[in-house]
């Protein structure tokens, strides 16, 4: 390659004699670099082609539309596709609003100190187990309403999204040029106003694709849920203020059962799962590099 | 409080100048409106301080009939007996199989985090980079219990089946490989483990690589040096704090794992040296035990294991973010 344009004789490339060995050294990395490369997007590819593969079988509207069965085949997952949907729902009403003030108090409001305070308690935040913060939500609702609820799952769910949605939304409120909010105070207009007319709204994209992630993250969270909302009926459940099912757990659950039957609907569930998660992750990963692109062209 | 804003906000639209709020008035509403978008934006950040902190109080407490009962000694008591009247607890076979699962994760997966890094900032053709760069990240998309899923079907019985027997019969005398083989244990819940730290730390330290200065790497090349050789001398030492920090963090995100390693590390008690027989971990512990603890006491031990954990996973968090803080204010 690097001899192309150089006659192999040339003074430069007459180098001292361990040249050769530093060239397979150089070679050495190249293959070690791409093997691993390699290796990370086989591990993405053979775990989406097994759940493709196991789940596709077992895929059909029925299996979409009816409830789960206790023991053995037949039955569908119906009642936890209800229960996923309404408490991701609660969960991303919860965490998207406050994310996005928490965000706009720290790029708005705070001074820089209280401001990198702020992040360092999200960054934190988002560290902690979720497994801790299904323990956090045990004690906050499920003990005093003396059971497990949708609720509940939402909290744990809401708590993990906030510090996801509340950083990326920083993330994108620091893109905003400076210019467009100086334009608007330029012109007389109060804080507040350039803030909700202004700023938000040039940022909003951001703010959608920052919430598409943390919803993607939520719909497969499944440590709190274990410990919030786990023990369900095979009915659908519309209020959440009782236990009801969802995806997570019934994958989780199906898959430590004996029954055979079991694992083939665990692995339908978790292809309907995976679908979703990566199917939003794409969406947000496209309109993320758009909306990165816009912003940074009007600076 | 959110009431008021509303309220102000529907007033507040009217085109400017359509002459329908004096000015003297709008000036008290724009100073309503700036005064409560600012204490409600700052409600929202106390709040997520507050649910921190709340966190930690209520772990803590939650645990402390198991403190004051077992002590310090709960974290070297290798036992978790919940049959009254013997109840016996004790966190150090949990606190054995987190640190070997995660270590043994990370182990793995910090040289192939950096060579990915590597091979995305340095090597790959730039048209590569992107696409590769996000089906990585795009491992890190997959939902836990569906790695776990995966885990306990398929990798569990692939390794008892294939790997195993030849680690054994290969390298038996060292004890990690010795004896029993099962889908469940150690091996099974270290590689999950890698799988879901591999794309955090290969894309934190993809972004700490691309801040390594180009004036740099420039000139070790214009002084000969292989690609090889640049990445010694200026692309690795650069950037040494940040990987240390990715690496914490890849930590911090192995020790919380509850899901994946509850579906495929067995949930046994005991301290082995055998990676191929089932253990268990804190987190793990903590998700199987926390519903249905038969007693008080249990109850008390499994957050007394979560304190644990959390004091972990907050210390590797925090000093990974003031690594990774003091970076990026040396960067810019």
């Amino acid at each position: 390659m690097e001899a192309a344009s150089t006659p192999a004789n040339h003074p430069l490339l007459q180098g001292p004699p361990n040249l050769k060995r530093r060239r397979r050294v150089n070679r050495a990395l190249e293959v070690v670099a791409w093997v691993s490369a390699v290796v990370a997007v086989a591990a993405l590819f053979i775990v989406v082609a097994s759940v493709f593969v196991k789940g596709v079988g077992a895929l059909n509207l029925d299996f979409l539309t009816q409830g789960q069965v206790a023991f053995g085949p037949g039955g569908g997952i119906g009642n936890a596709l209800v229960g996923t949907g309404i408490i991701v729902l609660l969960a991303a009403a919860m965490a998207i609003p406050i994310g996005v003030l928490v965000a706009l108090y720290t790029s708005e409001f705070a001074k820089s100190r209280s401001a990198s305070a702020i992040r360092y308690v999200l960054d934190i935040l988002n560290g902690v187990p979720t497994i801790i913060t299904g323990l956090f939500v045990v004690v906050l609702i499920v003990k005093p309403q003396g059971h497990q609820s949708g609720f509940a799952g939402a909290v744990g769910l809401a708590i993990v999204m906030l510090p996801l949605v509340a950083r990326s939304t920083q993330e994108v409120l620091a893109l905003v040029p400076s210019s467009v909010k100086e334009a608007g105070l330029a012109l007389g207009v109060s804080r507040w106003r350039t803030i909700v007319s202004v700023i938000v709204p040039t940022a909003f994209g951001g703010i959608l694709t920052a919430s598409l992630v943390a919803v993607a993250r939520a719909a497969g969270e499944t440590a709190p849920l274990l410990l919030a909302c786990s023990i369900f009926p095979t009915t659908t459940v519309t209020d959440p203020s009782q236990a009801m099912a969802n995806i997570p757990i019934v994958i989780f659950q199906y898959s430590e059962s004996p029954d055979p039957s079991k694992h083939t609907q665990a692995w339908a569930a978790a292809l309907i799962l995976i679908l979703f998660v990566l199917l939003l992750s794409s969406i947000a990963r496209v309109f993320s590099a758009r909306v990165k692109k816009r912003l940074e062209g009007t600076r | 409080m959110e009431g008021t804003a509303a309220s102000v906000g529907m007033t507040g639209v009217a085109p400017p100048g359509s002459g329908a709020l004096g000015r003297r008035q709008r000036g008290r509403l724009d100073r309503i409106g700036d005064r409560s978008l600012y204490v409600i934006t700052l409600a929202a950040a106390l709040l997520s301080a507050v649910v921190l902190g709340g966190i930690g109080y209520e772990v803590v407490h939650g645990a402390s009939a198991s403190i004051s009962h077992f002590g310090l000694g709960f974290i070297t008591t290798n036992n978790w007996d919940p049959v009254p009247p013997h109840e016996v607890y004790g966190a150090a076979s949990f606190i054995y199989g987190t640190a070997v699962s995660s270590f043994g994760a990370l182990l793995i997966a910090t040289p192939l985090s950096i060579a990915i890094a590597l091979f995305l900032t340095e090597l790959a053709p730039r048209r590569a980079r992107t696409p590769i760069g996000t089906l990585v990240e795009l491992l890190a998309a997959i939902p836990s219990v569906v790695l776990g899923l995966w885990g306990i079907l398929v990798l569990g019985p692939f390794l008892r089946d294939h790997v195993e027997p030849g680690l054994h019969s290969v390298l038996g005398w060292i004890p990690l490989f010795g004896g029993d083989q099962s889908p469940v244990g150690l091996l099974p819940a270290m590689l999950i483990l890698t799988i879901m730290t591999v794309p955090i730390v290969s894309s934190l330290t993809r972004e700490i690589f691309l801040t390594v200065p180009k004036e740099s790497k420039e000139g070790a090349l214009a002084l000969g040096a292989t690609r090889w050789e640049m990445i010694k001398t200026t692309v690795l030492p650069y950037s040494r704090p940040g990987i240390v920090a990715a690496v914490i963090l890849g930590l911090g995100r192995a020790i919380g794992e509850a899901i994946a390693v509850t579906q495929v590390i067995g949930g046994a008690l005991g301290i082995h040296a055998n990676l191929f027989v089932p253990a268990d971990t804190l987190a793990s512990r903590i998700a199987s035990n926390a519903t249905g603890a038969p007693t008080a006491l249990n109850l008390a031990s499994v957050f007394y294991l979560g304190v644990i954990l959390l004091a972990l996973s907050v210390i590797f968090n925090a000093v990974a973010r003031l690594i990774i803080r003091r970076m990026t204010l040396k960067g810019s």
